[in-house]
């Protein structure tokens, strides 16, 4: 933690964060993210349905919902990835940061370098491990070999992968196991110092070990990012998450803490979602 | 009806067994009979074509009529000159193209620009050379090099421009969304995660091309013409490969049939090398495999 501000001012362009003393003294004002009244149709079909929810900073915030349930769209809202598919309407407002991401005046691809993402299934460049954890930075025009290495040992040591990795970083990543890729993807997002970090079923595509790691992961990374994770898996939310946000047939049903929640849900629907009654 | 029951399903299977093992036969023919030209062609080119394969053949100048010897040197750079304009044209502007319409290429436009370059596709290449006789050599008032050149990259175009854009097509959606998702501008996620992926699919793309183009000969006719002299102007007629090929394998006289296999061979022997030159280049390139 002690570093980590350090590193984040030494990038270029990166606005000094302002909130960073009110964060550190008072109680947290405001949600790092915030969805209000968000409506989404693919072409005619509506996938949101007035979707209204919280994300606090510093936390994991898991959504919960059988498959079909807009809880993947939901996600890829918080970094506009929606935008990439033809024929997608949005009307509602989200916010991240203090900022309204669905305004015009928006740069997407400023808001996707403080909003990482993990995705379901690893998916690493075809090219070395260390040109997919500087892929980012170069992005932002980051040359100084010495500076990308330095990132690069500080990224994978945060995905818990540098051990693994140290001595073969000029490899191609596709040598790497499935759940070594998934933390070099993770690594990936880490290495511009995101604020949010959204992650896609980050483990359904992974052997029980594997997910196991990924889990401690998140739960380490919660201390320094705003984590969402998405997931069919209702044991891993409820192992990693503080909170859960469970979305059925496009709608919000209910939200809250994550024990509370699983111990004690308010809605009938969230309740015979969890006994595994459906879904 | 009951004690024949086993029998039955025994017979079907011996039936089965057998349909399953003709098939099997009749593919395995059909494999074995792809591999036959390519056999025979090298066989005969080998045979007839080695015995005037020496170093005179690449180093020397044809001989006039009627004098022994000589080798067809001009050809051979002639050969790498206008298929390497051709290149220097279609690798550009096809997989520019390629990109465009995988990445880009919805609407009328692009159905349009496909449309093309499957029907050009199948443009015989002797009408390819006519329609480069007609934009170069009549306006330049003499047959060229540059004109050669141009035949061959109107050929090139089409396979290059199709198979781009398949090959850029199966890169898989998961890359563009990790690039895009750091933070990548469209084009630079295409332009660095996207062609790269899909680089090794573009060169046997473009080998395939230049491979077809290098033995073109009709196109060359009525553009590059020939040259019995040695030439790199590249505003003056040059000579070719095929085209000497069809010329000295019409000749009347023996020595000039010979060569004409030994320039059949060289040309073989070239493209291979010139595929195989590329391929490698592209494995070794980082993130190949």
């Amino acid at each position: 933690m002690d570093t980590f501000p350090v590193i984040r001012t030494a990038l270029p362009e990166r606005p000094q964060p302002a909130d960073a003393e009110a964060k550190t003294s008072g109680p947290p004002a405001e949600p790092r993210i915030a969805v209000r009244e968000l409506d989404l149709w693919y072409g005619s079909t509506q996938a949101l349905k007035s979707v209204t929810v919280d994300v606090p900073d510093r936390s994991v915030t898991a959504i919960i919902g059988p498959s079909g349930c807009g809880k993947s769209t939901l996600l890829r809202c918080f970094n506009r990835m929606n935008d990439t598919i033809a024929g997608v309407r949005v009307k509602g407002e989200v916010w991240v940061s203090g900022q309204d991401i669905y305004a015009g005046s928006t740069d997407v691809v400023e808001l996707r370098r403080r909003v990482g993402m993990v995705f379901q299934r690893p998916n690493p460049f075809p090219k070395s491990i260390f040109e997919n954890v500087v892929y980012g930075l170069r992005l932002l025009g980051v040359r100084d070999r010495s500076e990308l290495e330095s990132r690069v040992e500080h990224a994978l040591r945060r995905a818990a992968l540098w051990e693994e990795a140290r001595d073969r970083l000029g490899h191609s990543a596709l040598q790497l196991s499935g759940g070594q890729q998934q933390r070099l993807c993770i690594a990936r997002a880490l290495a511009v110092e995101p604020e949010v970090l959204l992650m896609d079923e980050p483990a359904s595509a992974l052997d029980p070990s594997a997910t196991a790691r990924i889990e401690e992961l998140v739960l380490a990374l919660k201390a320094s990012y705003t984590i969402v994770v998405v997931t069919h898996n209702m044991q891993q939310a409820a192992r990693v998450s503080d909170r859960t946000a469970f979305m059925l047939n496009g709608k919000l049903i209910e939200r809250g803490e994550t024990r509370e929640m699983f111990t004690r849900p308010k809605e009938k629907l969230t309740e015979d979602y969890i006994t595994g009654r459906f879904g | 009806m009951s004690p024949g029951q086993p029998s039955l399903p025994q017979g079907l299977s011996l039936l089965r067994r057998a349909r399953g093992d003709t098939a099997l036969a009749l593919c395995w023919v059909s494999a074995a009979i792809v591999i036959v030209p390519l056999a025979l062609i090298v066989w005969h080119l080998l045979a007839r074509g080695l015995p005037a394969f020496d170093a005179t053949f690449f180093t020397h100048m044809p001989k006039p009529v009627g004098e022994p010897g000589g080798g067809m040197a001009n050809a051979i750079v002639g050969t790498l000159i206008v298929v390497g304009i051709g290149a220097l044209i279609a690798v550009p502007v096809g997989v520019g193209a390629g990109v465009w319409l995988a990445e880009y290429g919805k609407g009328q436009f692009a159905a349009i620009v496909r449309y093309t370059a499957d029907v050009l596709a199948g443009v015989p290449s002797i009408v390819v050379g006519v329609a480069a006789y007609g934009l170069v050599v009549v306006p330049m008032q003499r047959f060229s090099a540059i004109a050669g050149g141009v035949a061959l990259a109107i050929l090139m175009l089409p396979t290059i421009v199709r198979a781009t854009e398949e090959v850029v097509l199966l890169v898989p959606r998961s890359y563009r969304e990790a690039a895009l998702a750091l933070g990548a501008p469209r084009w630079r996620a295409i332009q660095e995660v996207v062609i790269p992926a899909a680089a090794a699919g573009i060169v046997t793309a473009v080998v395939l091309a230049i491979a077809r183009a290098a033995g073109e000969t009709a196109p060359l006719l009525f553009t590059a013409l020939n040259n019995r002299f040695w030439s790199t102007a590249l505003d003056q007629p040059m000579a070719s490969l095929p085209v000497f090929i069809y010329d000295y394998a019409r000749a009347p006289y023996e020595d000039w049939n010979r060569q004409a296999w030994t320039g059949a061979l060289t040309l073989l022997i070239v493209v291979t090398l010139l595929s195989g030159i590329l391929r490698l280049t592209i494995r070794r390139a980082p993130g190949g495999r």
